[in-house]
């Protein structure tokens, strides 16, 4: 869940991060008495879900009050990749003699947290990376002994940071890897982090993602900053597919049949169980197929929640058939899972034998689902096909 | 109606039962029993395709009164 950047930086000054003077705008005139308030000139930065700002022309300067007011105007309207503008961030600006990266992310291969860090900030991570590698360190980070600034200091150096920048640094890396820790972040992003002319380092960009599963946890925060319980803050919209999808799953406590996203393509997917849905939708995806959704099963959802799922998938335009495939599954049962995707299709016109590419979710109860599935002559394989297998036997049946 | 997957045929005097018929109730995991405004018994006919085959209506009451169907493995 994404945090704007107006609440990034509350989070970031409650555990004492530098950061410039500083309000947030909803009208003009507030722009205008910010602007006031914090004297000079400033920068003037939209609040969106989004990057891109500065080259969506979100991001404007004003050395007066007045020129403040006109740029709120003008950034309001402003849409960045799909996003509106919820308000408008007045801050200092700053004078920059130099510009740093760091952010902490999950890595999903290590299992761990991993620090980033560049001297040259202000600009695409990414890019950097690839253009010059020698200017970014990577360091994982435990989850089980207690953070150490020494490693903050082994990221910094590993760029050739040394002396007194690198003695400034340290203690703010090491807060904000202690953030991502205590508020299970999935992300925490300063960029740039900026040295000042007078040597002093401020957080001129920050943001912050929290794990979804996390925000009952840190619901004090949370309510403190403002952030309502029915906010979703993904990168876009829902379409009206994934809102129905949220639909299906909120409609039965038993199980998971949701977190649909919608794609372009033909195979319609019913998926999931211990990560099975990112593996079997890269597999698909290997295969050359073209996935018509993502979506997530497990848990043992009843018989109509799957249903439902099943029957809104199917009715996705340009669905021709579905693959239902699943990691070896032990809470979820072969046979419900088999009774809702067969009653999905015959309660959507179709035939089940037809509609369904593969049935591949071996564990619980499949002995019970596979008599099921030969009733309707729907083709099943059990845990001695790979879930890559599948996945490649589902595209081969596509046109 | 039977379900897609699923019947479940209870005896007439199990179902005329008001006892029996409220404990099929307690006992079934996914609410396939119910009863009549009288006590008696009713099935919901929507739910018999949640069937979990846990057996426990067949254990709550006298032998052979609750007959549970996979008509999935009828020809």
């Amino acid at each position: 869940m994404r945090f704007y950047e107006y609440e990034s930086k509350e989070l970031f000054a409650r555990h004492g991060l530098p950061l410039g003077q500083r309000a947030v705008a909803e009208s003009a005139d507030q722009a205008r008495q910010a602007a006031a308030d914090i004297g000079g000139s400033v920068v003037l930065k939209s609040q969106v879900l989004s990057g891109g700002r500065m080259k969506a022309g979100a991001v404007k300067f004003a050395d007066t009050p007045d020129e403040a007011a006109a740029h709120f105007d003008a950034i309001m309207p402003i849409v960045v990749n799909g996003q509106n503008a919820r308000s408008v961030l007045v801050e200092s600006k700053s004078p920059i003699a130099k510009e740093y990266y760091v952010g902490i992310t999950w890595d999903g291969r290590r299992k761990l947290p991993v620090l980033i860090f560049s001297d040259m900030g202000g600009i695409d991570i990414e890019e950097v990376a690839e253009t010059h590698p020698e200017h970014v360190s990577k360091t994982h980070i435990s989850t089980i002994l207690p953070f150490s600034p020494r490693v903050a200091k082994e990221a910094i150096g590993a760029v050739g940071v040394t002396g007194s920048e690198l003695n400034r640094l340290t203690p703010i890396i090491s807060t904000l890897v202690e953030i991502f820790l205590h508020y299970d972040l999935t992300l925490a992003e300063i960029n740039p982090l900026a040295q000042l002319e007078n040597g002093k380092f401020i957080v001129l960009d920050g943001h912050v993602d929290m794990e979804a599963e996390a925000r009952d946890k840190h619901k004090a925060l949370l309510d403190d900053l403002g952030i309502q319980p029915e906010e979703t803050r993904q990168a876009r919209p829902p379409t009206d597919f994934e809102i129905k999808g949220a639909q299906v799953d909120a409609s039965d406590h038993r199980g998971v049949a949701g977190n649909v996203v919608g794609f372009d393509g033909n195979l319609g997917l019913v998926i999931g169980a211990g990560g099975g849905s990112l593996t079997l939708f890269d597999a698909v995806r290997k295969h050359g197929g073209k996935p018509a959704n993502y979506c997530e099963i497990g848990g043992n959802p009843s018989v109509k929640k799957a249903k439902e799922l099943t029957k809104l998938i199917l009715s996705k335009p340009g669905v021709e058939k579905i693959a239902v495939m699943m990691n070896v599954v032990s809470n979820t049962r072969v046979d419900i899972v088999a009774r809702a995707v067969i009653k999905g299709c015959i309660e959507s016109g179709r035939d089940p034998a037809e509609t369904i590419a593969i049935f591949r979710i071996p564990g619980s109860w499949e002995d019970e689902g596979f008599k099921i599935l030969k009733k309707y002559n729907v083709e099943f394989c059990d845990r001695s096909v790979s879930m890559y297998e599948a996945a490649g036997r589902a595209v081969a049946k596509m046109s | 109606m039977a379900g897609m997957f699923i019947d479940v045929v209870v005896a007439p005097e199990v179902a005329k039962d008001k006892d029996l018929a409220a404990k099929l109730t307690e006992v079934c995991p996914v609410a396939i029993f119910a009863v009549n405004g009288n006590g008696t018994l009713k099935i919901a006919e929507e739910n018999l395709d949640e069937c979990v085959l846990c057996d426990l209506c067949i254990e709550a009451a006298p032998s052979g009164s609750v007959q549970v169907k996979k008509l999935y493995e009828t020809e």
